[in-house]
């Protein structure tokens, strides 16, 4: 007999049931080398009322989630984490380096990796959504584009829950080289902000 | 009642700053990011700034200094300083930033030299200004940083 409380929990997002501290809190790792971008994305996030976990490099964020080699334990689950936002240049591991470990990860490929950087280009833009990120955010990044990417991510309405994409090469179980065309055909979902475009709302 | 003079001074120095190009939109997200319990959020960034900061300059001297000119070090050093100035809204200071980087990637040691020069003025400058602003502003009182729209 389903109680009044089972059938409450059923209907929540699913994501809420996954934050560690079960208050419906986003969990937000995030991965700057600048000390300033650093405090500023902290304080994006606290105030999007999300949990924020903010390291300086790529290696820490692997550190953090236990990919770096030293912990491949599948009983390593403690560390649940709801978004990856993560900075595109920075020293010893960039962010589309980082990007290609997490979507490698059995445990971690499911989780949207949003990339940062203060550079608008194309290549550099497709390159990361070809390999599996969420969105492509220009620095400086704005309370408004956390916010978005919040809403986007509590709706469930990530890249992974959409069909059609079959050509996507991170979604097939087979790794094959990934032959990209040079113009991307798929339409974003999150849009990348460009201070030429106006501000957009996620695709529904 | 002089009561309302600090705070209408405030905020005339603040639109003098954006009126002569010294800070951007930027900086205004900034300021949003301030609450009543954390109403010196915007200070306390630039303070950051400023500390950082002044290890790439040195770091950017040094480069400059060096015969034959590392390019590529120079490039580097300048991407991390105009992240910064730009994450802060310094408005001036970023686009002697894209100034120097051309320079740069021309290969031009000279003109990297002269416009370094120009862009530790610019630098100068805002702090200097930037402190005054922020001294004003605490004599005003917390009213006029806490602006975050609910």
């Amino acid at each position: 007999m389903a109680t009044v409380g089972d059938v409450l929990r059923q209907n929540l997002p699913h994501i809420l049931e996954e934050s560690p501290s079960g208050s419906g809190e986003l969990h937000v790792l995030a991965v700057d080398d600048s000390h300033v971008d650093r405090k500023v994305i902290e304080r994006l996030l606290k105030i999007s009322s999300c949990k924020a976990t903010v390291v300086d490099s790529g290696t820490r964020a692997l550190q953090y989630l236990g990919l770096d080699g030293e912990k491949n334990s599948v009983a390593f689950d403690s560390v649940k984490v709801n978004l990856i936002m993560t900075d595109y240049s920075m020293p010893g591991m960039t962010g589309y380096e980082l990007l290609k470990r997490i979507k490698e990860s059995s445990i971690f490929r499911e989780i949207p990796v949003v990339i940062m950087s203060s550079e608008n280009i194309l290549t550099r833009i497709d390159s990361c959504l070809e390999e599996g990120a969420e969105d492509f955010l220009l620095k400086p990044v704005k309370l408004a584009d956390v916010k978005r990417l919040k809403d986007c991510i509590m709706r469930g309405e990530g890249r992974e829950s959409r069909e059609g994409r079959s050509q996507k090469k991170r979604r097939s179980d087979d790794y094959s080289p990934s032959l990209s065309t040079p113009f991307s055909s798929m339409s974003h979902p999150c849009d990348p902000s460009s201070p030429s475009l106006p501000s957009k709302k996620s695709r529904l | 009642m002089e009561r309302g003079q600090p705070r209408r001074q405030v905020a005339a120095m603040k639109q003098s700053l954006f009126d002569q190009g010294y800070l951007d939109e930027q900086f205004i997200q900034l300021e949003e990011l301030s609450d009543d319990a954390n109403p010196n959020f915007v200070e306390e960034i630039v303070i950051l700034y400023y500390r950082d900061s002044s290890r790439l300059v040195s770091s950017i001297e040094q480069t400059l200094e060096r015969s034959p000119l590392d390019f590529n070090k120079l490039e580097s050093l300048l991407h991390q300083f105009k992240g910064s100035s730009s994450s802060i809204g310094a408005k001036k200071v970023k686009a002697e930033c894209t100034l120097l980087g051309e320079y740069c990637r021309a290969g031009n040691a000279e003109g990297c030299t002269r416009s370094f020069q120009q862009l530790k003025k610019e630098y100068s400058v805002l702090r200097k200004k930037l402190e005054a602003y922020f001294q004003l502003a605490r004599q005003a009182g917390p009213a006029e940083s806490a602006c975050r729209p609910k």
